[in-house]
């Protein structure tokens, strides 16, 4: 570990240390629901890279469908602007 | 979860005006009466433009992944409008972005070293918008803020669409 850092501190360039990357790592951890109860020490990065990209991949896909949902939806129904108040209440 | 009392400066509320506004104005581009399968194929695709766009632009904070998605649409309605001289402007623009990763791309490569998850990356790189310019530390940040609007985004949308479900 030490060697590395020496090594970075040589070259002059702002190297990224390994803990950054960990930290960052486990950041994310706590954002992906699968992986949100384990400990960081028994999840390897690269899994938590891999749940990373399902993740964001059945995120694009709910968007995905929950814009269709709406596009049948809106065919239906009159928006004006008080529904649009209504919902902003509904949400905050 | 959801707080309480509103938050009028928070994403949420930021995202959600704004694609209130765009559904709104979809809704009155479109006739209402009709709805054939081409239409609805037409408003889906405007609906999850609008949902990007309203996404890209209520971020507050300047991030790679929310500048380089900005471009991407951009670029995508001014090709639509086939004007070539705004495309070549658009072209010049993304250059001087990307030479401004150029140096953030040079420690793309060098960072990997005894971390051993490169293919991954890769992938990750792909899913997040500007993620190939980026080096691992910039792209895992930028990664952990994409998650928490794409997570705003559909929970909004969720929202929305049970409010006007039957």
């Amino acid at each position: 570990m030490s060697s590395r850092r020496s090594r970075s501190r040589q070259s002059g360039v702002s190297r990224i240390t390994d803990d950054q990357i960990t930290d960052l790592v486990s950041k994310l951890q706590q954002l992906i629901p699968e992986l949100r109860g384990r400990r960081s020490d028994k999840v390897s990065a690269s899994k938590v890279l891999q749940e990373t990209c399902n993740y964001i991949r059945s995120l694009h896909r709910e968007v995905d469908d929950l814009s269709d949902r709406l596009s049948q939806l809106l065919a239906s129904l009159d928006t004006d602007s008080d529904q649009a108040a209504i919902i902003r209440s509904l949400l905050m | 979860m959801s707080p309480h009392h509103p938050n009028p400066s928070s994403l949420k509320s930021r995202f959600t005006t704004r694609f209130l506004r765009a559904l709104t104005k979809i809704n009155a581009q479109n006739p209402i009466s009709s709805s054939s399968p081409r239409e609805i194929l037409q408003r889906f695709r405007r609906i999850k433009v609008a949902a990007d766009k309203s996404m890209a632009y209520s971020v507050r904070s300047r991030r790679t992944w929310s500048r380089a998605m900005r471009w991407k649409l951009r670029s995508r309605s001014w090709r639509q409008a086939s004007s070539v001289r705004r495309l070549k402007i658009t072209t010049s623009c993304h250059q001087a972005i990307m030479k401004k990763t150029a140096h953030e791309r040079e420690n793309k490569t060098t960072t990997g070293e005894g971390v051993g998850f490169g293919v991954q990356t890769d992938e990750l790189r792909e899913l997040v918008p500007g993620g190939e310019a980026m080096d691992l530390c910039n792209l895992l940040d930028e990664t952990a803020h994409y998650i928490k609007c794409l997570t705003t985004q559909v929970q909004v949308m969720r929202k929305i669409v049970d409010f006007y479900s039957p």
